[in-house]
């Protein structure tokens, strides 16, 4: 984060080009806590043990909170009277701009979990650091996730321990599930065009900063869970935050938007 | 396949600080440490708490109910380990 | 003292004296063993209808049509866990064991409430689960607060507590569509003509048919008969199905001015014991998906112990 003293910027105080940038950005963000939080409400009533059940939907829950605050700061920094339904509901595929992590199915819980993992390992040291920043509405929305992000962090490394270090059959698991994953893994912290530009501005952080604590702690981690660490990406699978996705999102979307997609216009 | 159960935990509540940890009930858990984030997720979805104690089921020793009037009973008739037990004159204040 | 000259009572009158006093029983007390396994059927079967009840309303929480609604859904479907898990809870303090109620589950000797096997099938579903299944249980499990087994009413005091807002926000749905547009009005009428019988089911057997109430009421296991609470229940609803302006679907539903309270037409008890029986539209796939999560989760569960095992092992060496 830039070290300069965080003057608040009101929203008027945005130039036209700054504030289209940001609707962009936040409604990016709003779409991967929507998307992950709509994946992991799958399980919902499926988990493999009922308090685990409590636990996913705990976490679903926590990333729809931050959807809806996100969506809501979005619609007021765009201002054409578009509400966080509007956002969520009322857009194409290629308007979603979540990385390509969030979408992938569920899998089986070992997926699930290094989905989890690699998300909350961005997400955590991320929040912690967007808590400074000069936009207020944003700084206010990281105030409260990054507390909930840190206990997701816990929850997902807890449980990439026990499966890496259980049994043969969840070590095998959770290192398939590693290799099909960790190739979005990279996405997560590959600035786009507009985050380079809200970087620059000093508005967002600086995704090379959060490196270093991202890869300790999965070192750490993986250490700990016995597992191997994997050779670094050099294909990583990107596209998503800007708005190229994966075959999955069709069908997220057809369940997601259905009812405001068949009866049009009406207040639920 | 006839796996064990994970095993059962008594969950202990503080609910603001200054007062006692309650029970509230139990749940499976693997460990000490899932243990104490299932009751968070489980017992504290509703602001419950601020602290949480765990034990494992299988280390609580209860009193025997059969015990329970020789335990308890001679407890009724000792009146006079209450405040109430003693007159105090009404010139008397603070006490 | 005076109890000791009284001609002894035997363990069993004690006990049903203390239960006439009002007096809780608790786990490690002496209790008949038929009051133990009647308690465990129940509380379990309890349980396991928390747990297949989070199936049809589950099914719709991706597809909620907004984001407010798919927060409190599942919200309000995680609490179901919740509060199966409390049950569960309730029910190990007298012996049973998680593990073997879900097998008693799976193998479909123990029941749930045949409420769930009847599909959701519009998002006025989660209007109609909410106001008219959850307003039923809550008749059903308010009385039960103060139900004679401690761990019990204790489980059911936290269920209530929580449930309060379940059978609003339904209501609140159901409102939200009757009040907008045509076609979510008739949405509204067409899921409850679906889910008014089998919500009416929900109470029971007649009370002529309901062999054990008589037992249950002794022990304050149970409150108050099927018959009563499922007329207390017509009348608590009639009048807010009016408010909405939606039509009950019984033309034999009438005001009896003499007993201040409704008359409403029979049941279709031939259906009531088929879906209990098994062969309820749902019943197959509601099993079925939780035998399903059961089994596909047996690797995670397993895991689990094995690591806490090997750590423990770990920090036996280190001590």
């Amino acid at each position: 984060m830039q070290a300069a003293p965080s003057e608040s910027t009101a929203l008027a105080t945005y130039s036209a080009e700054v504030r289209q940038l940001l609707f962009t950005y936040v409604v990016q963000l709003a779409d991967t806590s929507l998307i992950l939080g709509h994946r992991l409400s799958e399980w919902c009533g499926h988990g493999p043990i009922l308090e685990q059940d409590l636990a996913m939907a705990n976490i679903a829950l926590d990333l729809l909170g931050e959807t809806r605050s996100l969506y809501q700061y979005a619609a007021e920094l765009e201002g054409k009277g578009r509400t966080e339904d509007d956002l969520a509901y009322l857009r194409s595929a290629v308007e979603y701009r979540h990385p390509l992590l969030v979408e992938q199915p569920n899998g089986d819980f070992a997926h699930t979990i290094v989905r989890q993992f690699l998300f909350d390992n961005f997400h955590y040291p991320f929040l912690q650091q967007l808590k400074s920043s000069p936009d207020e509405r944003l700084a206010g929305i990281a105030e409260k996730a990054v507390k909930e992000a840190a206990y997701h962090l816990k929850w997902s490394s807890e449980w990439i321990i026990r499966l890496g270090d259980g049994t043969l059959e969840s070590r095998q698991r959770v290192e398939k599930a590693i290799a099909s994953l960790w190739r979005y893994a990279a996405e997560l912290t590959t600035p786009t065009a507009t985050e380079k530009a809200l970087q620059e501005a000093g508005i967002i952080p600086d995704y090379a900063a959060l490196q270093p604590a991202m890869v300790a702690h999965v070192a750490r981690v993986l250490e700990e869970a016995t597992l191997p660490t994997p050779p670094a990406t050099t294909f990583g699978l990107a596209g998503g935050k800007e708005g190229r996705h994966s075959e999955h999102l069709g069908y997220i979307l057809t369940e997601l938007q259905y009812v405001q997609r068949a009866y049009p216009g009406l207040t639920w | 396949m006839n796996q064990a159960e994970w095993p059962l935990w008594e969950v202990f509540i503080r609910n603001k600080q200054g007062l006692d940890h309650k029970h509230v009930g139990s749940l499976h858990a693997a460990d000490a440490t899932m243990a104490i984030q299932n009751a968070r997720d489980v017992y504290t979805r509703r602001l419950e708490g601020v602290s949480i104690w765990v034990v494992e089921s299988t280390h609580i020793h209860a009193s025997n109910p059969d015990d329970a009037e020789a335990f308890f009973d001679p407890a009724a008739d000792k009146v006079y380990r209450h405040p109430t037990f003693y007159d105090v004159p009404d010139s008397i204040k603070h006490m | 003292m005076e109890t000791l000259e009284k001609p002894a009572l035997t363990q069993e009158e004690q006990f049903q004296a203390r239960i006439d006093a009002d007096v809780r029983i608790e786990p490690k007390d002496w209790m008949p063993e038929a009051y133990r396994k009647t308690l465990i059927r129940q509380i379990s079967q309890h349980a396991h209808s928390e747990l297949v009840g989070m199936l049809p309303e589950g099914n719709w929480i991706t597809r909620a049509p907004s984001l407010k609604r798919k927060s409190i859904l599942l919200s309000k479907v995680q609490d179901e866990a919740g509060h199966g898990l409390y049950l569960y809870s309730a029910a190990e303090t007298l012996g049973a064991s998680r593990d073997q109620m879900l097998a008693d589950l799976h193998s479909g000797k123990a029941k749930y409430s045949s409420i769930f096997n009847y599909p959701t099938l519009s998002w006025a579903d989660m209007g109609c689960v909410g106001w008219l299944v959850d307003g039923a249980a809550i008749l059903n499990q308010v009385p039960l607060c103060r139900t004679s087994y401690g761990p019990y009413a204790r489980a059911m005091v936290r269920v209530c507590k929580e449930e309060s807002f379940h059978q609003r926000q339904g209501f609140e749905v159901m409102q939200t569509l009757c009040e907008g547009a045509p076609a979510q009005k008739e949405m509204a009428q067409e899921a409850l003509n679906r889910w008014w019988w089998p919500t009416l089911m929900m109470f029971g057997p007649k009370d002529s048919e309901s062999p054990n109430t008589e037992q249950s009421m002794k022990w304050r296991i149970k409150r108050f008969t099927n018959d009563e609470l499922r007329q207390k229940f017509v009348d608590m609803m009639v009048p807010q199905a009016e408010f909405l302006g939606l039509t009950v679907p019984d033309p034999a539903l009438k005001w009896n001015e003499e007993r201040k309270a409704y008359d409403f037409g029979e049941v279709n008890w031939e259906e009531f014991w088929q879906v209990v029986k098994g062969n309820g539209l749902c019943n197959a796939d509601r099993l079925q998906a939780r035998v399903q999560a059961h089994e596909e989760g047996a690797w995670v569960r397993e895991a689990a112990l094995a690591h806490a095992a090997k750590r423990k092992a770990r920090e036996g060496v280190g001590a």
